[in-house]
């Protein structure tokens, strides 16, 4: 068994295309790094697993996962930490980029823990958002309200 | 006894009369020194007070740059770990983002920005490549508009009074994408903070959506489509003029300190060196006055 793991280290690692059928190569470790503007929540840090909601649909992102980059949408962030224990954040929006050596870089315009948020709050914002989406009157008005409504829906959502 | 006492007076005076001279100025008399010192004192007390203040904003400028730095680069870890490049050769557009700000006596912190940024202008030019330059902050208008105000695509002032927030850095990135400017790539130059007595100028490179699709290593992240390589290119310039924001102001700030600080000293080695000669003159009005109450009586 030491031979062969000698035996694969020697071949040069050839970087091609990886589709989902090939067998993952590189590191079994996820250096993960999670922050937005004013605060680092986590840095390079090795952790499991992690769920992000994408503008096209939520990922679960593991070690070694396939190289992409996505746009966060207003939503939950969980991350499942080595020994179990999962921990939820808030994001606005932002990106996430996973890299061929198995980093993944989570920078968001705006997180917070989840017991942070009040649930109140958010559904009286939500209403009120609501409301102003019949007087909005231009496209770029509209849209802004929109963004609110969505943004409040999820926090809402997020929280019961 | 008076003949002694007039004999030690007549030698000193006779010494600072060959003293003033070989001057070629008037004494200064007592008033004159009075007012200079009193002008110095004040301006020791301001610069003291201002080398405080931006002490406390160097301490809050650099706290806030810690998750900053980490956020930032994260941001550039795509670029870096892609080695996302230019294609060579060809005639491409560049930009280049000078961030410095508005206020002044802070050392050598908008100079060094303007020199780097001339520096990349006369390179490339010379390459026959074009270049425009977005500046953030006044000073760096200033000193760019009076050899290279053909290049300034974009200014932006009120910058340095309040810290930079991400929503200054989006400001910006929209103003710049709303010129409509299609660059290929360029750079963020801006003083990255060392330490307290020390930073650098440094630049991040930044890329448009056209050449980070097609870089050649683009193809092994997957699932990438149009749409969300915009909105990531948006976000990711936003990310790297922040991360320029916040290194600079904490750059500024502990260079205005630094100035601050060897002003306070200098002046008072210079309120030290008046003193001294407030004193002198002192002494030598007295002696004058003696002289000519001694030099009156024995007349009589």
């Amino acid at each position: 068994m030491m031979a062969a793991r000698f035996l694969r280290r020697s071949i040069p690692v050839l970087r091609q295309a990886r589709c989902y059928a090939d067998a993952p190569s590189g590191s079994s470790q996820m250096s993960f790094t999670f922050a937005s503007p004013t605060q680092v929540y986590f840095k390079e840090a090795s952790v499991k697993q992690v769920d992000v909601p994408t503008l096209t649909g939520a990922f679960g992102i593991l070690p070694a996962h396939v190289p992409t980059l996505q746009v966060l949408r207003p939503g939950v962030v969980t991350v499942f930490n080595d020994d179990g224990s999962a921990a939820k954040f808030f994001v606005s929006s932002g990106s996430i980029t996973v890299n061929a050596d198995s980093s993944v870089q989570l920078l968001a315009e705006e997180a917070f823990p989840l017991d942070q948020l009040d649930v109140a709050a958010a559904k009286a914002n939500l209403e009120k958002a609501q409301s102003e989406m019949a007087s909005a009157s231009d496209e770029a008005a509209r849209a802004e309200v929109q963004i609110n409504i969505d943004a409040n829906e999820a926090i809402v959502k997020a929280l019961e | 006894m008076s003949r002694t006492c007039n004999d030690n007076v007549l030698t000193y005076l006779a010494n600072s009369v060959c003293f003033y001279s070989g001057q070629v100025r008037n004494m200064a008399t007592l008033k004159d020194i009075t007012i200079r010192l009193k002008s110095i004192k004040n301006i020791q007390k301001i610069t003291k007070s201002m080398k405080m203040v931006a002490a406390a904003k160097y301490a809050r400028a650099e706290r806030q740059l810690k998750p900053a730095r980490v956020y930032g680069n994260g941001a550039v870890a795509l670029y870096e770990k892609a080695e996302i490049k230019a294609p060579e050769g060809v005639a491409n557009k560049h930009l280049l983002i000078g961030v410095s700000s508005d206020r002044g006596l802070c050392g050598a912190v908008h100079s060094n920005v303007a020199k780097a940024i001339k520096a990349k202008i006369a390179t490339l030019t010379g390459e026959g490549k074009e270049v425009m330059v977005v500046n953030v902050g006044d000073k760096l208008r200033n000193i760019l508009q009076r050899t290279h105000s053909n290049y300034l695509l974009l200014s932006c002032k009120e910058v340095g009074r309040k810290p930079p927030t991400f929503t200054d850095a989006s400001i910006v990135a929209t103003e710049l994408l709303n010129m409509g400017y299609e660059f290929d790539q360029g750079a963020v130059i801006y003083n990255r903070f060392r330490s307290v007595i020390s930073y650098k100028t440094d630049e991040k490179p930044i890329f448009s959506i056209d050449t980070v699709a097609n870089s050649e290593n683009m193809g092994i992240y997957d699932d990438i489509d149009a749409d969300v390589l915009r909105n990531y290119q948006e976000f990711a310039l936003v990310n790297i003029i922040y991360f320029g924001l916040k290194e600079s102001t904490t750059s500024e700030q502990s260079a205005r300190m630094t100035a601050m600080d060897s002003a306070s000293k200098n002046a008072s080695e210079m309120i030290d060196k008046l003193t001294l000669t407030f004193n002198r003159t002192r002494q030598a009005v007295i002696t004058k006055e003696l002289i000519e109450i001694i030099s009156g009586a024995a007349a009589l």
